[in-house]
């Protein structure tokens, strides 16, 4: 007989659910508050927080979703803050996650559209923001180079890297009319095709696992 | 009318912006210069505000877009719009089909779509990067080659003595710094 401890009662809690979520949105918007440089640093401070202090998710799951959010459309941040949500308290959970995330960089950022411009009536200003292009420019280019270095090459990716580049550059040099969305779609439809017919190469066996 | 460009514009971005911010800035450059809501000058002065402030790029940019076209209705819509797609993904995936992406057939898909999207955002950094060096009518900037080199120099001796990257907002600092020394004089 395993007696019961007298010093933890149940809590008296009138709507635990209701209480879950705020304690999810004040979370989720202390995250958002404080993170800067966008989705990767967030996914460390979500595994800080969510995983090791607070326990709502185990590592794996972490992982799990880490895959799911670099393989999907859209913020990183968002992916993972909807999937912890949702793990906790369902859809309403999920919810008050994401509002939480967003609402801070929503604000601040409002706040600097509203004097950004004349902000630009300052030659420092306008001078040190020539310098930022550039840093810019050089941001992009390095997470590119970054994202090359970790992806798994097959000769059909590294094609499809080559000419999606050489495409871009194209469209930008020669003023061409041709969407991003349509260079991406195609090249799921490449993929696909040769996943087919590989398929269809090596026979039926193990086609789905 | 306009609210409703931004959302269908933004909830493009939302569903085809894979690899996170960097994936997404292409995408948005794309949308933002057709249908002529910023420029190429404000939509880079807006790269860097969103990487210097906190929260997700994507959805600083959304906000910043929305709040220029349409005030803070604009704002909110095409912060809503570039959220929904991920957030209604992650909802369907983790509840209803949890196995889907173990697909050999959805795999072999997304393995392209990285390839292309890395292939994009390469492009993308290259477009951003030489229009300041180099202009048809203006010629070599030899202070934004000195700025592109020193930065380089900066990024890579930082790696080599911390052994970790540099932040985007330290070289942001640095960036500012050098614009204002070097095209002061």
């Amino acid at each position: 007989m395993i007696p019961k401890k007298a010093d933890t009662p149940p809590r008296p809690r009138k709507n635990p659910l209701q209480k879950n979520i705020l304690t999810l949105f004040l979370t989720f918007f202390k995250i958002g508050l404080f993170t800067f440089g966008g989705g990767y640093a967030m996914l460390s401070i979500i595994d800080n927080i969510c995983v090791e202090r607070k326990k709502w998710i185990t590592h794996d799951e972490m992982m799990n979703i880490t895959v799911i959010a670099e393989s999907t459309p859209g913020p990183i941040a968002i992916n993972c803050s909807t999937f912890v949500g949702y793990k906790q308290a369902g859809l309403w959970g999920a919810l008050a996650a994401t509002f939480g995330v967003v609402l801070p960089s929503f604000v601040i950022i409002y706040l600097i559209s509203m004097v950004f411009d004349n902000f630009l009536q300052f030659p420092v200003a306008v001078n040190a923001l020539r310098g930022v292009k550039i840093a810019v420019g050089l941001l992009i280019f390095s997470a590119a180079v970054n994202m090359m270095r970790k992806m798994k090459k097959t000769p059909l990716s590294s094609a499809i890297l080559a000419v999606s580049a050489v495409v871009m550059l194209a469209i930008e040099f020669f003023s061409l009319k041709f969407s991003t969305v349509s260079l991406m779609l195609i090249a799921a439809a490449v993929s696909l095709c040769v996943f087919l017919a590989e398929e269809l190469a090596h026979g039926k066996d193990g086609e789905r696992k | 009318m306009i609210l409703f460009h931004l959302f269908l514009g933004f909830l493009k971005v939302g569903c085809f912006a894979f690899g996170g911010a960097y994936g997404a800035i292409p995408l948005i450059r794309d949308v933002v210069l057709s249908y002529g809501w910023l420029d190429d000058e404000a939509l880079t002065y807006m790269i860097a505000v969103s990487e210097s402030t906190p929260g997700p790029i994507m959805v600083n940019l959304a906000t910043y877009v929305g709040s220029s076209q349409a005030g803070i209705m604009g704002a909110a819509v095409a912060t809503l719009a570039v959220v929904l797609p991920a957030f209604a993904l992650i909802i369907l995936l983790t509840a209803l089909l949890g196995k889907v992406m173990e697909y050999r057939g959805v795999k072999a898909v997304v393995a392209g779509l990285s390839a292309c999207v890395i292939g994009i955002i390469l492009a993308a950094g290259i477009t951003m990067m030489v229009p300041n060096i180099y202009s048809a009518n203006s010629g070599i900037d030899v202070r934004a080659a000195f700025i592109t080199a020193l930065l380089i120099l900066a990024m890579t001796g930082y790696r080599r003595l911390a052994k970790k990257k540099m932040s985007p907002i330290l070289l942001i600092l640095i960036s500012a710094i050098l614009g204002v020394l070097l095209y002061a004089v």
